[in-house]
């Protein structure tokens, strides 16, 4: 009688374990950060190069000599440390291991907090800071608390334009941006199974924002057809068996279209309540939404209009570009009038590739509103890609099917 | 341990960003963090830090990993942090960097004098005590040591 993260830790919630770590990522942003705290650890060699990962995705290509200057460094020590390295433009880190390295039953850490979107994958994946990752590097393990479990019951289908960024905004908004501290999320119920990797993802993606510690679905039938696409086969988790701390439930049909309102991510409103809302840009990717199902959605909507504001779009990976290229969705998004940058971050963390002014409004599918996280002054409404896409097209927000 | 200092209050869910913008990220002068942390919710705050206690509401810490929030913080003189609760990341970067907290629910008048004293199990602003969860024996280790880098040395 143990949830999925008690499982996978080997221990029930509350104890504190030791635990060898499956696979253990840095991006260009932290990895200076540890790198500098490994230096001063004078440990000698990096304990299992074979499980450590650096990724470029935050700032590329570098914005000014200084990040030039970090990277060129994280560069040089990851390749000579034999470290898997991928380089800018490979895309973001969460989506690259999320691309067939993240399997279930792994113990995963990230040096970023959105390490828990793996999860999507049955794996106990977290982020961690840059000193304890350097600690990691050097001996190959690290502590945890298990956490305690609260249950997140899906039933039903997504219906009309509802995306799985609706349902993973409107469970942010149910549980506040504390509601889940120190705790796991399970995702759980018939629901899931009509869910695909890219949306299960989106959903785990955004579990930090309720402070969660990850949040995790169980390896099912669709996790084995996505991960047997990167030549991984590997067998379904046992469905759940327990009691869980607290329990949520979501009937799909009753998911609508929200939109977070700035600057706080559990603060939603129905779309249409906000259409008409004037916008200087609209930006379409990150670890959230810039996966190919999101990229597709976004075209099919977009396909042989114009957009009315100005319009990024990043693709979450290499493979994700590559595949839009391949089946000409990317096509149907140039000639809309958007651009297309390099897969990465873009401007998410408001460094580069798209910084809002003062006094703008952006329109991202992003995870975070924060004040000034995309540039001081600007606000950031966060919503899915339907939405998004539609209101690209009406230069406001603008409901999805609207001119249907 | 016993850490003694000024108060100095702060609303609910600060986030990372906010201590320290993503802007000052990309450099590894930290006295940068130390100057520019809390610049976006008031630009005069950095310079009121050197030897307060930072009284918060809950969910301090919440969003980005960033080390350097955890950082920038002791840098400007933090000498420990008293919330209702912390974002877990921050929590474990905070203590890995040698920066103490304490979780409680206090309020908070600015430029009170606060005791922290996590041996007795309080916290202490004004007249006003509150009892405090302990730290568990590995990280109050980490504190002893001055942080995670110096522990992991010492131990060898
Ligand atoms: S896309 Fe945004 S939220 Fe995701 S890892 Fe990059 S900066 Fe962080």
């Amino acid at each position: 009688m143990t949830t999925l993260s008690e499982r996978i830790l080997g221990a029930p919630a509350g104890e504190y374990v030791d635990r060898p770590v499956d696979r253990a990522y840095v991006h260009d942003g932290t990895g200076v950060l540890t790198l500098e705290a490994w230096l001063a650890l004078e440990s000698g060699e990096i304990a299992c190069p074979d499980r450590t990962y650096v990724l470029f995705d935050h700032i590329i290509p570098a914005n000014t000599s200084t990040t030039a200057d970090l990277q060129h460094e994280l560069r040089k020590f990851a390749c000579g440390a034999g470290l898997h390295f991928s380089d800018i433009g490979d895309g973001i880190c969460h989506q690259l291991m999320g691309e067939g390295t993240a399997l279930p039953g792994d113990i995963i850490v990230g040096a970023d907090s959105h390490t828990c979107t793996l999860g999507a994958f049955g794996a106990f994946a977290t982020g961690v800071g840059a000193t304890d990752m350097a600690v990691i590097w050097a001996s190959g393990s690290t502590w945890f608390r298990v956490p305690e479990t609260i249950g997140v019951f899906l039933s039903g289908r997504l219906s009309g334009h509802s995306e799985a960024k609706d349902l993973a905004l409107t469970y942010v908004s149910r549980l506040g941006m504390d509601g889940a501290t120190y705790r796991a999320l399970e995702f759980i119920g018939d629901g899931t199974t009509h869910l695909s990797m890219d949306s299960r993802m989106t959903l785990c993606n955004l579990a930090v924002e309720t402070g969660a510690k990850t949040g995790l679905c169980y390896a099912d039938a669709v996790t084995l057809e996505y991960l047997r696409s990167f030549g991984e086969i590997v067998s379904t988790q046992a469905p759940p068996s327990c009691t869980y701390e607290q329990e949520l439930d979501f009937e799909l049909e009753d998911i609508i279209p929200v939109i977070a309102v700035p600057p706080r991510v559990d603060t939603i409103l129905p779309a249409s309540e906000l259409c008409g809302l004037s916008l200087d840009q609209v930006f379409v990717g990150t670890c959230t939404n810039g996966r190919y199902e999101d990229l597709s959605r976004f075209a099919s909507i977009v396909r042989g209009k114009k957009v009315r504001v100005r319009t990024i779009v990043a693709p979450a990976s290499r493979t994700v570009l590559e595949d839009a290229a391949g089946t000409g969705i990317l096509s149907d998004i140039l000639a809309a009038g958007c651009t297309v940058i390099p897969p990465g971050c873009g401007p998410c963390l408001g460094a580069h590739m798209g910084v809002v002014g003062e006094g703008e409004v952006c329109l991202s599918t992003a995870n975070r509103n924060f004040r000034n996280r995309m540039g001081v002054g600007g606000e950031i409404y966060l919503s899915s890609v339907s939405t998004a896409a539609a209101s690209a097209l009406a230069g406001e927000i603008a409901l999805p099917g609207g001119d249907e | 341990m016993r850490i003694e200092g000024h108060a100095v209050c702060l609303p609910p869910d600060i986030d990372t960003d906010l201590v320290i913008a993503g802007r000052y990220l990309r450099t590894k002068d930290q006295s940068i963090w130390a100057t520019r942390v809390f610049e976006d919710l008031d630009p005069t705050l950095a310079g009121r830090l050197r030897g307060s206690v930072i009284i918060a509401g809950k969910n301090f810490g919440c969003g980005s990993s960033r080390e350097q929030a955890a950082v920038a913080l002791k840098e400007a003189g933090v000498v420990c942090i008293i919330a209702p609760s912390f974002a877990r990341i921050f929590f474990r970067n905070a203590i890995n960097r040698g920066l103490p907290l304490a979780q409680a629910d206090l309020s908070c008048r600015d430029g009170e004098k606060v005791v922290v004293d996590f041996s007795a199990g309080t916290v202490t602003a004004g007249d006003i005590s509150r009892e405090i969860p302990p730290l568990s024996p590995r990280m109050l280790e980490i504190l002893a040591a001055g942080g995670l880098v110096e522990h992991w040395r010492k131990r060898g």
